[in-house]
């Protein structure tokens, strides 16, 4: 079970969970997705090992994807 | 794609467009212009004091504002430098159970147990050891005699402490020069004058990194 998940003020909030085989759910998934990148959030895979990918479009085998809001300097 | 590493590029680099993407080349020639900008202060202003007490010992008071200048302007730097880690903004503790339980994921075991006893996310990258508070970060590159302060946040500042460094986090992680690029630097020095300007409870994370560094 793949997931999309916002950092927001509750902490996160999951937007859609979707498997590779149910092409209903993941559908739904890409267009949460792409609602949240609209707003200004910017999606994050995290690899591990201390790696990470930014993502402009959902891959359907992500895992976990996040959302965040930008980074500035203080 | 990255200009220098073939990865991903920090989109927040578009917000700051003028600056010369950070890397090993600037970060040390960074840490000189900060050694000569200490000892600047740190040694005319007592030689100064010595020299007027020696040649007019009524000049006392004077040689103590000189000596005073030249211990309370690095202070201050440092002061600057240790408080990007200080905790700010709202605790928001309702919902800092399920950010911390996010962060949690992200952070490998003995991390994860330094960020719960200390607040601050230990990474290492290729600048070198790095500790992630909510408001700012700390860079100790390999060798440990240094600590680079940076001064960086997300941009919604009512976010749970635990998110807020997942937010910076995630952007070292996906491009670390692009990271250092778009935090402000605020210091740069030897490790002690950070240490004993930092809460008490973060000093551990400092060591750990330390420690990490001297490994690297």
């Amino acid at each position: 079970m793949s997931r999309l998940i916002r950092m927001d003020h509750t902490g996160h909030t999951t937007l859609a969970e979707w498997t590779e085989a149910d092409q209903a759910s993941f559908d739904l998934a890409v267009q949460q997705f792409h609602s949240e990148l609209d707003d200004g959030f910017i999606a994050v895979h995290d690899q591990g090992a201390g790696q990470a990918e930014q993502l402009r479009e959902l891959p359907r085998d992500a895992g976990l994807v996040i959302l965040r809001r930008p980074i500035a300097g203080g | 794609m990255g200009a220098a590493s073939g990865r991903a590029v920090l989109p927040e680099l578009g917000q700051v467009p003028w600056r010369a993407r950070t890397d090993q080349r600037y970060l040390r020639r960074n840490a000189r212009t900060w050694t000569v900008w200490t000892l600047a202060y740190a040694i005319p202003f007592p030689a100064a004091a010595l020299a007027l007490v020696l040649l007019e010992p009524l000049a006392f008071p004077v040689a103590l504002a000189c000596l005073a200048h030249g211990w309370i302007i690095p202070e201050l730097y440092a002061f600057r430098g240790a408080s990007v880690l200080r905790p700010k903004g709202p605790r928001n503790e309702r919902s800092e159970v399920a950010a911390q339980g996010l962060l949690g994921d992200l952070l490998d075991h003995e991390p994860r147990e330094l960020q719960h006893a200390t607040g601050l996310a230990m990474q290492h990258a290729g600048f070198g050891v790095w500790l992630v508070g909510e408001a700012g970060a700390l860079l100790i590159p390999p060798g440990g005699r240094r600590v680079h302060c940076f001064c960086v946040r997300t941009t919604d500042r009512e976010l749970p402490p635990s998110d807020r460094i997942a937010h910076l986090l995630l952007a070292l992680r996906t491009d670390e020069e692009g990271f250092a690029t778009v935090a402000n630097h605020a210091f740069c020095g030897a490790p002690w004058r950070v240490r004993r300007r930092m809460p008490e409870r973060m000093r551990p994370a400092l060591d750990a990194a330390r420690l990490a560094a001297r490994a690297a």
